[in-house]
């Protein structure tokens, strides 16, 4: 179970909206490789783990997306909560805002709504573990792009660098997971089929 | 973790200096406390103002979430270990502190007032 820290995890105070800036962060809430997909990703495939750690990891990194998540939804709703009509047509998130208002809802920066489809749960730990792996690192990347594209709004930047940090330790931590996982696997000659029923 | 496995942990004597542990990054979290920012470094002076503390409850949760992560992978590292039971005490200490003037930040600190609801949430642009 989890209980709600009334904190952020990094502080976040966006003096001047920018709903342009949040078009594009949203994918970082709903998008391929936001962290959505990534604490659902993480929190399913805890289930099948074979070892101690790669339990542990997956379950306390999950947590921490979550955290993200908070993190990312509070810099959209503080880029839009004062825009006015004018601003939001602008920027072009008339249609977004058609069905959404201002709400902050998991859709991608082109729009595409949150799928399941973007997440992965192979049955193979081995699989799941690369999955999670290149999951680090496409976020990573996905905030070096956001980071060049809100390289004036030092509000914006600030979280955004340390949301992008944060995807290079959990890529360390999963490296070392799955490493002892690879060694569990060969010890004994595990058979893969057999992962989840041990 | 059980008072016994408290004991167990020889913190006193080695977790405060020289945190350099092999292949790990905890050493540049210790000097990132200790150097970037007193305020961080905990025992919230008595005149601590909200922002201060809160400020310092955060440090301290990101160092916990840090160490539980690395310590995930690395089980047996004693050093990162006893820095983790340091952190975890200060931040008990310093929340119960918080929570006693400025009200609760889980639903598991206890109130005479219903304060859990008071504004503002962490999205709203407040302190937290």
């Amino acid at each position: 179970m989890w209980t709600y820290n009334k904190v952020l995890e990094y502080p976040i105070n966006i003096k001047k909206k920018d709903p342009r800036l949040a078009k594009f962060i949203i994918s970082q809430y709903g998008g391929p490789d936001g962290e959505l997909a990534a604490s659902l990703r993480y929190l399913s495939q805890r289930f099948g783990m074979p070892d101690q750690t790669s339990k542990a990891i997956l379950n306390d990194i999950g947590t921490e997306e979550l955290a993200h998540l908070e993190m990312v939804g509070t810099i959209v709703h503080q880029l839009t909560k004062d825009a006015s009509i004018e601003e939001i047509e602008k920027v072009g998130l008339g249609d977004y805002y058609t069905d959404h208002g201002v709400d902050v809802y998991p859709v991608s920066a082109a729009g595409n709504p949150f799928t399941a489809a973007y997440i992965a749960c192979k049955g193979d730990p081995i699989a799941n573990l690369q999955e999670d792996l290149a999951a680090e690192q496409k976020a990573r990347a996905t905030y070096e792009k956001l980071i060049d594209l809100c390289r004036d709004n030092p509000d914006v930047l600030d979280p955004l660098k340390f949301l992008r940090e944060r995807e290079v330790v959990h890529f360390q931590r999963f490296g070392e997971a799955l490493r002892k996982v690879q060694d569990k696997l060969g010890d004994k000659n595990f058979y893969m089929n057999d992962c989840g029923q041990r | 973790m059980s008072e016994n496995e408290n004991k167990n942990c020889s913190c006193e004597k080695k977790a405060t200096n020289n945190m350099e542990s092999e292949n790990t990054n905890i050493g540049a979290l210790n000097n990132m406390w200790v150097k970037d920012d007193d305020a961080c470094l905990c025992n919230c002076k008595d005149n601590a103002t909200q922002e201060e503390m809160i400020h310092q409850i955060k440090c301290l949760f990101f160092g916990i979430q840090e160490l539980t992560l690395y310590l995930d992978t690395h089980p047996n590292d004693e050093k990162a270990l006893c820095l983790h039971n340091k952190y975890c005490k200060e931040y008990r200490e310093l929340t119960d502190k918080y929570q006693k003037i400025y009200g609760p930040l889980t639903m598991t600190y206890p109130c005479n007032k219903w304060r859990w609801i008071e504004e503002p949430w962490p999205w709203e642009g407040g302190m937290n």
